[in-house]
């Protein structure tokens, strides 16, 4: 993957497989003590301590499609290619949490991307699931909630094109505002 | 400077949607309308089913095309990827591969708005996408 908000959409991916309800992501962006920590965190039916190990073994899935599951893996490698480090926490009935934690101005560290972009195709493809996505920086946080999101919304369903164009344009202004760092 | 914005101008918005909505008069009716899932697992993101995906939801708007544009999981050809899922209303669904951006208009102009069939078809025994 070439940007980090890549990895935070395919993770997601495994909390809604999960049966998630509630996906939070989250993005500590500190330059102060050099670290770009990301977090995706669920509430979905979680893995016993067997499935967790076995989970950053690329040659394990629950797909029965194909028979490799990079997902974590890849997030994996980069964090470490990073001298980061790489962390899933799971309980069976509560739910999951990955962490990866970059040096931040390490070379090798990939660029965050297009998050807006990627939360709104989260919220767009997932309508009845709610996304908290909370971005700090050395300078402020910004907070995305989709629940606030739809209360405004009301009948209006939140998957329609004119609504994610706008909340994208809001994230990235939010973004900028908060001096976040690609 | 401009202002940043934020969820109270949000109801501009929803008003424009409302309005709109009213003319949609299939949206209450998924099966009346055009449906592309897009495979959006660790291959399809790998290989760009976000840019697809974007794609096609902003040209079914700008075209105004009755359209779901939804993701799923990955089928299994992984080969292929991006792949997406069409199923015209009352049609079987169909399974195109290696769609960027210039097979997603191809797509859309020739399957789509024609129903004519395309090369990049992945010719499946399949009925539907279970996940």
């Amino acid at each position: 993957m070439k940007e980090l908000a890549l990895h935070i959409l395919d993770i997601a991916q495994n909390s809604i497989r999960a049966n998630a309800t509630l996906v939070e992501i989250e993005i500590e962006d500190n330059l102060n003590d050099n670290r770009y920590q990301i977090s995706i965190i669920d509430d979905g039916t979680g893995m016993d301590e067997d499935t967790i190990q076995k989970a950053i073994d690329p040659f394990y899935t629950s797909r029965t499609t194909r028979k490799v599951g990079l997902g974590l893996s890849m997030f994996k490698q980069n964090a470490e290619m990073c001298d980061g480090t790489f962390d899933v926490k799971s309980k069976l009935g509560e739910g999951s949490k990955v962490t990866a934690t970059f040096i931040h101005n390490h070379l090798d560290r990939p660029v965050l991307g297009d998050i807006a972009g990627v939360v709104l195709m989260l919220v767009y493809a997932n309508p009845e699931l709610d996304f908290i996505y909370r971005h700090s920086t050395n300078n402020g946080e910004y907070i995305f909630n989709t629940w606030e999101v739809k209360e405004q919304l009301g009948e209006v369903p939140i998957n329609t094109p004119e609504v994610k164009r706008y909340l994208e344009e809001m994230i990235r202004e939010n973004l900028v505002e908060i001096g976040s760092n690609n | 400077m401009a202002k940043v914005k934020s969820l109270a101008d949000l109801k501009k918005i929803k008003d424009e949607v409302q309005s709109k909505m009213k003319l949609r008069e299939n949206s209450e009716q998924p099966e009346k309308m055009v449906q592309v899932k897009v495979a959006m697992a660790t291959c399809g993101i790998a290989s760009g089913a976000k840019e697809t995906m974007n794609y096609m939801i902003e040209e079914f708007d700008h075209q105004s095309i009755e359209a779901v544009v939804t993701q799923t999981g990955c089928m299994g050809y992984c080969y292929a990827e991006p792949t997406i899922e069409v199923t015209l209303p009352g049609k079987e669904p169909v399974v195109f591969g290696h769609v960027d951006k210039k097979k997603a208009q191809e797509v859309i102009e020739t399957y789509v708005k024609k129903g004519e069939l395309i090369d990049g078809v992945i010719p499946v025994n399949y009925k539907t996408i279970d996940e």
